[in-house]
């Protein structure tokens, strides 16, 4: 059931072979360092890359098969830079999120738009011109624009980016949520305690190949840190509350 | 929406009737014996009311969309070289003497425009990135400018010269119904395809990749704005000459009457582009200037310039 399945995708000088299957249910991570691919897996898994080879999967069917509209319709994305040109309320933003389905005036989008609002606690600034959020109520905004649609899966290139500790945290309790009410997330992230703290499986790239992909126990040991990262480092700490000690 | 167009179209309303009695002769309404009041107001005035009208509005919402592509309030649709591309034409067809057969010049003028829609498509079309479609715009606008200047520089006789400098300006005056016939309906079709391009132009309010992750295809939409672009433009050159600034003004005024979407801005400017047209036609017609009405193309430049650094100072300051 909505299964995301990734068939040997190629995507020339950045991405080789990569083969894994993804379930909805617990938060899955893309960690890596830099240049490794991150982002580019990130946008094949949405199907915003047109792949050099292999195949991305959505419950059987091959995303290059699908309509744009019906792949936007099942696939949710955030990109890593957020951007919002027009000065639009937070209510009107929300609400492009409803664009894939060309309803923007029915009763349903109606629904879904406030739905979303809600589910991001966002009810008090519905009027709220984009220019006036703070950078974490735009990203919760940006977050129901994309719950608004309505989509099995949820993807976001690192969300956190540009949000302190507090709004970090906050985001990813909604993720985590989205994720238990039966939703697929993938998040790209940089931070590998985060990753370690709240996903449920983590897949490692390097140089384009994947590295890694298992429990964040296993993905992320200490052994793949040193060979992938090239620093020795230690998880201190209880599980679920870990942090992680690099040494110099 | 709904507020913004009804005002606008209680304004026009309001504006098209008093259009037709102002001008050299004031027309009286309540009074029958004002000479040729007939003839000057069916055979003179209703045309360049409509003309005004149809040019305004396809400006207007040209300049709506191009400034919902680009992501930009500054852009207006005179930069991407369909406007000078189409004045290229039109200054050929005084070239070369075909202007002198009436519907020659806005075939010319159009062709004009049609190559410079094609060039754009050409060499923007393939990535359907903005940032090649801004620059091919550029190279193309300052092309057809230097041809133009080229054009000039060889004219044939000192009478071409002076009527290609004219036209230029960009006018109104002395327009019949067949140009009414030419614009209206390329205007009205132009329209109707950057209508088409709404809902793509609203994803991309939230960038480039959202708006492809929403269904948005940027190669249909580029099509679309280059096709809906060229023919609202290409017509208002082809009648009108260059008549700058009412596609970076219109917008910005119906803005804060919108939700701000750019597909809602869409027919309110169209609206506001043929009432600033309008309006700003009777006051060229109406002023009394020594010699020669004030050409409406210049009129425009002489309140788009500074509008244009307002906009600047205001944007510098954050508020735009």
């Amino acid at each position: 059931m909505n299964r995301l399945a990734l068939d040997r995708i190629v995507l020339k000088d950045r991405l080789q072979a990569i083969t894994t299957a993804l379930n909805p249910g617990a938060i899955k991570a893309i960690c890596g360092p830099n240049g490794a691919g991150k982002s580019s897996l990130l946008a094949c898994i949405a199907g915003l890359t047109r792949l050099d080879g292999g195949d991305v999967r959505l419950s059987g069917t091959a995303l290059s098969q699908m309509s744009a509209e019906q792949r936007a319709r099942q696939i949710g994305y955030l990109p890593q830079t957020p951007e919002i040109a027009w000065d639009v309320s937070v209510e009107t933003l929300v609400g492009l999120g409803r664009l894939p389905w060309r309803d923007s005036s029915s009763a349903t989008a109606r629904e879904a738009v406030d739905r979303a609002i809600a589910a991001l606690d966002l009810d008090h600034l519905r009027d709220r011109p984009a220019s006036q959020l703070s950078g974490g109520e735009r990203a919760r905004a940006l977050m129901a624009r994309v719950l608004a649609t309505g989509p099995q899966w949820l993807l976001a290139d690192e969300p956190l980016a540009a949000l302190d500790l507090a709004q970090s945290a906050a985001l990813m309790r909604r993720f985590r949520e989205q994720a238990r009410e039966g939703k697929g997330v993938i998040l790209v992230l940089h931070d590998l305690a985060t990753a370690m703290n709240h996903a449920g499986r983590v897949l490692v790239l390097h140089q384009g190949r994947l590295v890694a992909d298992g429990p964040p126990e296993q993905a992320l040991s200490e052994a793949v840190i040193r060979e992938v990262w090239g620093v020795r480092a230690r998880w201190l700490g209880e599980p679920g509350a870990r942090a992680l000690a690099v040494e110099g | 929406m709904n507020r913004a167009v009804l005002l606008l179209a209680v304004a026009l309303a309001v504006a098209v009737p008093l259009s037709l009695l102002a001008g050299r002769v004031w027309i009286d309404p309540f009074d029958p014996h004002t000479r040729n009041a007939a003839t000057i107001v069916l055979q003179l005035r209703l045309p360049r009311a409509v003309l005004a009208l149809v040019v305004g509005a396809g400006l207007g919402s040209a300049g709506a969309a191009m400034q919902g592509y680009l992501r930009n309030p500054l852009a207006d649709p005179g930069l991407f070289g369909i406007a000078p591309g189409a004045a290229l034409g039109a200054v050929l067809s005084f070239w070369t003497g075909y202007a002198a057969s009436v519907w020659l010049l806005p075939v010319f003028a159009l062709i004009g425009a049609g190559g410079a829609m094609a060039l754009l498509a050409m060499i923007a079309g393939r990535q359907g990135g903005v940032a090649l479609f801004t620059l091919a715009g550029l190279m193309i606008a300052s092309l057809a400018g230097a041809l133009t200047s080229l054009a000039i520089s060889l004219s044939p006789t000192p009478f071409a010269l002076s009527e290609i400098v004219t036209w230029l300006m960009g006018a109104l005056a002395d327009r019949s119904w067949r140009d009414v016939l030419v614009a209206t309906p390329l205007t009205v079709i132009g329209i109707a395809v950057l209508m088409l391009a709404g809902r793509s132009l609203d994803a991309l309010t939230l960038g480039g990749a959202a708006a492809r992750s929403l269904g948005v295809d940027p190669r249909r939409l580029q099509a679309l704005l280059i096709a809906g672009v060229g023919l609202t433009v290409g017509a208002s050159v082809a009648v009108a000459g260059i008549i700058g600034f009412v596609g970076l003004i219109v917008p910005h005024l119906v803005r804060p009457l919108t939700d701000r979407r750019p597909a809602s801005l869409l027919l309110p400017s169209a609206l506001a582009g043929a009432l600033l047209l309008l309006v700003a036609d009777c006051a060229c017609r109406v002023l009394p200037l020594a010699g020669a009405e004030l050409r409406l193309g210049i009129a425009l430049s002489l309140i788009g310039a500074p509008f244009f650094l307002h906009l600047l100072l205001r944007m510098r300051r954050g508020l735009a």
